[in-house]
């Protein structure tokens, strides 16, 4: 071949179009904005029933993981981030789907090494850097407040 | 016997034929451009399996119970299997031909196996270790190759543009003597890298492969780009289809009337969400036994190179952040009077 590499990267990066950006953007807000007011509706209506701030927001965050494993064992919760993207991918229902796509996929290897070793697969470095994250944060909390 | 054109030509003498061929495809294949070429599409992703390794297992069998079928052949006539797949140990194909009793050769070559299987095959019928039939076979699934090298189905990721969709299909060729389409030439690919990173942009990894073995083979073998009536890569998808032409080029040779990509014409990607195309080493194996030996039987193309592209990289090597070494391989095929 008589290209470089560096020449080549050039020719590729050009041949290869970018993720439309603009699209990719709104359909995140639209429906990552959609997940969070469903959660808010749920919120007001546990408030309404007499529940506490607190209580009405572990209800709503409950709800939302249930509903994304319900979408997930269906086989539609990546239907519709494929369109979504971050939008279902940051709210708590992301995160329910990272943890049930992996039980479903590697139930085949069994309960032990498939569904209980590969569950975390994708979810595991968020509890882990989202734990030392809080661990550090609250050092520093403890120092200047 | 065989004689070598070059470094990586070897052109064959005793004319070792494509005597029967199948392909067998997925349902979203069987939707596809080329979807009602194939000569079985299942609905089920499964095929009535538990496991998608499993499902993969019975396309292998499917597969081969149809080509015997086709070829009116029996076990006994076959000397070798020679057959790879995209899984870990070549678990499909080894799991799929267990009970085939017949000699098996398992090979890995990622995207290129078919081209590679039957370049095996060509060589061991022309140097004399075959009077019968050898049968070479590739395939892949998208839902096991899925698994294995991204992420699981039902995560909820979002594909870039350039990501390619992994066929779900396989396809056999039984090579001997006294077939319709004649092997010709074989030119065996080198290992090349460009230092492309991107396991979610394998056709611009796997387009220099393909530019090196094609200007080899037109080398080796004095032959012009327009000799073939048809050259055809096995799966650079719509970009590297693109890079491939403008390295064609650069290398003094036009391959812009007769050049296509098996991955290229197995989906409509606006149609089917599959982005770059197809890719997977059953993309080039269907759209061979599906499309074009059934059009150069029919007499659409006389000569055909075969370049089928494999990226040889692993889901460890890429989370190690090595590039992506690429390789193919080419099959002059060329139909009988």
């Amino acid at each position: 071949m008589t290209i470089s590499n560096k020449d080549y990267s050039h020719l590729a990066d050009k041949k290869s179009p970018d993720s439309p950006m603009l699209k990719n953007l709104i359909f995140a807000f639209t429906t990552g904005g959609a997940i969070c007011v469903i959660g808010q509706i749920i919120i007001n209506l546990c408030k309404s029933k007499g529940l506490s701030f607190e209580d009405a927001s572990t209800v709503a965050s409950v709800s939302l993981v249930i509903l994304s494993v319900i979408l997930t064992s269906f086989n539609l919760y990546n239907k519709i981030a494929t369109f979504a993207g971050a939008g279902t991918l940051v709210p708590i229902t992301g995160f329910a789907n990272a943890v049930v796509a992996p039980a479903i996929e590697f139930r085949s290897e069994g309960y032990i090494m498939g569904l209980g070793a590969k569950m975390f697969v994708i979810a595991g470095p968020v509890i882990v850097y989202g734990t030392v994250s809080s661990v550090l944060a609250g050092i520093i909390y403890y120092f200047i407040k | 016997m065989g004689t070598r054109c070059g470094r990586q030509t070897v052109a064959l003498s005793t004319k070792p034929t494509i005597y029967a061929f199948t392909s067998i495809a997925g349902k979203k294949e069987g939707e596809g451009p080329l979807g009602n070429q194939f000569d079985m599409v299942f609905e089920d992703a499964f095929l009535g399996e538990e496991t998608w390794e499993k499902a993969e297992m019975r396309l292998y069998e499917k597969c081969f119970s149809q080509i015997l079928q086709k070829g009116s052949l029996s076990p006994s006539d076959i000397d070798y299997i020679i057959s790879g797949d995209l899984l870990n140990q070549c678990t499909s194909s080894a799991f799929g031909m267990k009970d085939s009793s017949i000699p098996y050769l398992g090979i890995y070559g990622a995207c290129s196996t078919m081209a590679e299987s039957i370049s095996l095959a060509a060589m061991l019928s022309d140097g004399g270790f075959s009077a019968g039939n050898i049968l070479s076979m590739a395939g892949s699934h998208f839902c096991s190759a899925e698994k294995q090298f991204r992420a699981p189905l039902e995560y909820g990721g979002q594909r870039p543009p350039s990501a390619q969709w992994t066929v779900t299909g396989a396809g056999a060729v039984c090579i001997s003597h006294g077939g319709p389409i004649e092997i010709t030439h074989i030119t065996t690919g080198k290992i090349t890298d460009l230092g492309i990173k991107d396991a979610n942009n394998m056709g611009a990894a796997m387009a220099p492969a393909f530019v090196s073995t094609l200007t080899a083979h037109l080398k080796e073998t004095g032959r012009e780009p327009c000799f073939y009536d048809l050259i055809v890569s096995g799966d650079l998808g719509l970009i590297g289809k693109e890079i491939a032409l403008e390295l064609t080029g650069k290398e003094g040779f036009d391959i812009s009337s007769n050049y296509n990509d098996c991955g290229a014409m197995i989906f409509d990607p606006q149609k089917q969400d599959t982005h770059a195309g197809g890719s997977g080493c059953g993309c080039s194996a269907c759209v061979l036994c599906g499309y074009i030996l059934p059009e150069m039987i029919k007499g659409t193309f006389k000569n055909v190179l075969f370049i089928a592209t494999g990226a040889l990289m692993s889901p460890t090597t890429t989370q190690q952040g090595e590039s992506i070494p690429s390789i193919a391989h080419a099959v002059a095929l060329s139909k009988l009077q």
